[in-house]
C-alpha cells in the first residue's frame, strides 16, 4: 500500500462537559483521501469528537493536527482554519432566508472574498454535481430533506475544504431519501475527499469506508477495515454493538 | 341641531387642524420607533453579551424604564432638556424613543435567541466570524421574526404619543384639548380625536396582520440570478 500523508491526526484528545468526561485520550489518524466511518451508541462522544476537530467545541487537552499543522485556539486563527474543514449537520442548518445558490456562495463571497460572479459559477458546478442545478433559485423550505442535505454538502464544498465531517447526515431523513444523500457522499469519496462520517448506515460503511472506528464511552474501542470489523470484531463490546444494530 | 350632526360638522370644519396634529403624531411615533430600534438593538446586544457588566447595565436600564410611568419620563426629559434649549417636540421624541428602546430591546433579545443555534454553528463551520454570522445569518432572520411585535409596539407608541400633549407639543391630543377649551365643547373634540386614533390604530393593525400572515406562510418567492449577464444583482421573479 502506498504511504499517504496524514490529513487528520488526533492525539490524546480529552474533553469534558462539567463532570462528564466525554472524550478520553482519543487517538485517531486519517490519511489523505481516506474515508473513516465512526460508529457507536448514543452518547459515546462521536459528535463531540467531530465538533472538536473543527473547534466548534474546544478541546481540553491533547493535540489536533490538520494537514500537518497543529491547531491551537490561542495561536491559530480559527476562522481561517475552519475553511479547511467542512461540516455537514444532521439537521442541515441551511440558511432559510437565502436561496439555494445564496446558501452556497455565502461563505466564499463573505469569508474568502471571491468575486460574486466567480462564486456563482463555482456554485453552479457544485449544484450540478449534487444534482440540484434546477433548484438554485428556490428557498430551502421548498426542498425535501434529501435535497436540503445535498445543498448543505455543496455549501460546505464551496469553501474547498481539505476534510469533510459528516454528523449523522441521513438520520433526520425519511427512509426513501437516504439513498440520494449517500450516493452524493460516495461520489465525493470516489473523488478523493478525506471524510470522517458518523452514521448508522452500515451499507455506506461497507461500500465507502477505508476504516471503521467503534467508539464507546468516550474511547475508541476498535478500528479496522469494514469487512474485518463487521465480520470478525476483536472486542466483545464491538460484537455486542454490531449484533444490536445489524 | 342634533348632537350627531354637530359632531360631524365640527369634525369637518376642524379637519385641517387635526390633520396637522395627525402628521405630527405620526412623525413623533415614526422617529421615536426608529430611534428606539437603534437603541433597542444596542441594549439587546448588551443584554446578550458575555460581559456581566454590560448585561447588568442593560438590565438596570430596562427595569428603570419599564418600571416607571411614561408620563414621568416625558416630564423628566422636558424639565431636564428644555433648559438646554431643546424644543418640546424633541423632548417628547427623546422620551418616547428611550421608553420604546427598552421594550424593543426585549423584542430583539427574544427574536435573536429564538434563532436556532445550528444557524450559528453552520456559519462558524464555514469560517465566518461571530460578527459576520450575527450580521448576515442571525439578524436578518431575527428582524423578520421581530416585525409583528415591532408593529404592535408602533401602535402602542402611537397612542402613547398623546402624552406629549402635556408638554405642549401640538400633536393630535393637544389640538383636541385646545379646541375643547376654546369652544367649551370638550366632549365633542375628545370624541373626534378618539376617532382619529382609532382609525390610525385600525390601519396599522391591518398592516401588522398582513406582516404576520406573510411571515407565517414562509417564503413563497423564487429569486433568480440572470444567467447571461451576472452583475450579481438578485432579481425577484414570480
Ligand atoms: N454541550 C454539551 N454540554 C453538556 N453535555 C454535552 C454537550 N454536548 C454533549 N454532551 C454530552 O456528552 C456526551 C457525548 O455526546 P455526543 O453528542 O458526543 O454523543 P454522540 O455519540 O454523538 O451521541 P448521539 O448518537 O446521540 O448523537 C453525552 O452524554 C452528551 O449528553
Ligand atoms: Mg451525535
Amino acid at each position: 500500500m502506498i504511504e499517504r500523508k496524514i490529513m487528520v491526526k488526533v492525539s490524546s484528545l480529552n474533553k469534558s462537559f462539567g463532570d462528564l468526561h466525554v472524550l478520553k485520550d482519543v487517538d485517531l489518524q486519517v490519511a489523505e483521501k481516506e474515508v473513516v466511518v465512526l460508529i457507536g451508541s448514543s452518547g459515546s462522544g462521536k459528535s463531540t469528537l467531530l465538533r472538536c476537530l473543527n473547534f466548534l467545541e474546544m478541546k481540553e487537552s491533547g493535540s489536533i493536527e490538520i494537514d500537518g499543522v497543529q491547531i491551537e485556539p490561542k495561536s491559530t486563527n480559527l476562522n481561517v482554519f475552519r475553511q479547511n474543514v467542512g461540516m455537514v449537520f444532521q439537521h442541515f442548518n441551511l440558511f432559510p432566508h437565502k436561496t439555494v445558490l445564496e446558501n452556497v456562495i455565502e461563505a466564499p463571497v463573505v469569508v474568502k472574498k471571491v468575486p460574486k460572479d466567480q462564486a456563482i459559477a463555482e456554485a453552479r458546478v457544485l449544484l450540478e454535481k449534487v444534482g440540484l442545478a434546477d433548484k438554485e433559485a428556490v428557498y430551502p423550505n421548498k426542498l425535501s430533506g434529501g435535497q436540503k442535505q445535498r445543498v448543505a454538502i455543496a455549501r460546505a464544498l464551496a469553501m474547498k475544504p481539505k476534510v469533510m465531517l459528516f454528523d449523522e447526515p441521513t438520520s433526520a431523513l425519511d427512509p426513501e431519501l437516504v439513498g440520494e444523500v449517500l450516493v452524493t457522499m460516495k461520489d465525493l469519496a470516489a473523488e478523493g475527499m478525506t471524510m470522517i462520517v458518523v452514521t448508522h448506515e452500515m451499507g455506506f460503511a461497507k461500500e465507502a469506508a477505508d476504516l471503521v472506528v467503534y467508539m464507546h464511552d468516550g474511547q475508541i474501542v476498535e478500528a479496522g477495515k469494514p469487512m474485518d470489523l463487521f465480520t470478525a470484531p476483536k472486542q466483545e463490546r464491538t460484537r455486542s454493538f454490531l449484533q444490536a444494530i445489524l | 341641531m342634533s348632537d350627531i350632526s354637530n359632531f360631524f360638522s365640527r369634525m369637518l370644519e376642524s379637519y385641517p387642524l387635526f390633520f396637522e396634529g395627525l402628521l405630527l403624531t405620526l412623525e413623533l411615533t415614526v422617529v421615536a420607533i426608529l430611534l428606539g430600534i437603534v437603541g433597542g438593538l444596542v441594549v439587546a446586544f448588551f443584554k446578550l453579551s458575555n460581559s456581566r457588566v454590560l448585561r447588568a447595565i442593560a438590565g438596570v436600564y430596562i427595569t428603570l424604564i419599564r418600571g416607571t410611568p411614561l408620563i414621568v419620563q416625558i416630564f423628566f426629559f422636558y424639565f431636564g432638556l428644555s433648559e438646554l434649549g431643546i424644543s418640546a417636540y424633541w423632548c417628547a421624541t427623546i422620551g418616547l424613543a428611550l421608553h420604546n428602546s427598552a421594550y424593543i430591546a426585549e423584542i430583539f433579545r427574544g427574536s435573536i435567541q429564538s434563532i436556532d443555534h445550528g444557524q450559528t454553528e453552520a456559519g462558524r463551520s464555514l469560517g465566518m466570524s461571530s460578527l459576520q454570522v450575527m450580521r448576515r445569518i442571525v439578524l436578518p432572520q431575527a428582524f423578520l421574526r421581530a416585525l409583528p411585535p415591532l408593529g404592535n409596539q408602533f401602535i402602542t407608541c402611537l397612542k402613547d404619543s398623546s402624552l406629549a400633549a402635556f408638554i405642549s407639543s401640538s400633536e393630535l391630543f393637544n389640538i383636541a384639548t385646545a379646541q375643547g377649551a376654546r369652544t367649551f365643547e370638550e366632549m365633542t373634540y375628545l370624541l373626534i380625536v378618539a376617532v382619529y386614533y382609532l382609525v390610525l390604530v385600525l390601519i396599522f393593525q391591518g398592516i401588522v396582520h398582513l406582516l404576520e400572515r406573510k411571515f407565517s406562510a414562509g417564503e413563497e418567492r423564487v429569486k433568480t440570478y440572470d444567467r447571461k449577464k451576472n452583475h450579481g444583482k438578485g432579481q425577484l421573479a414570480q
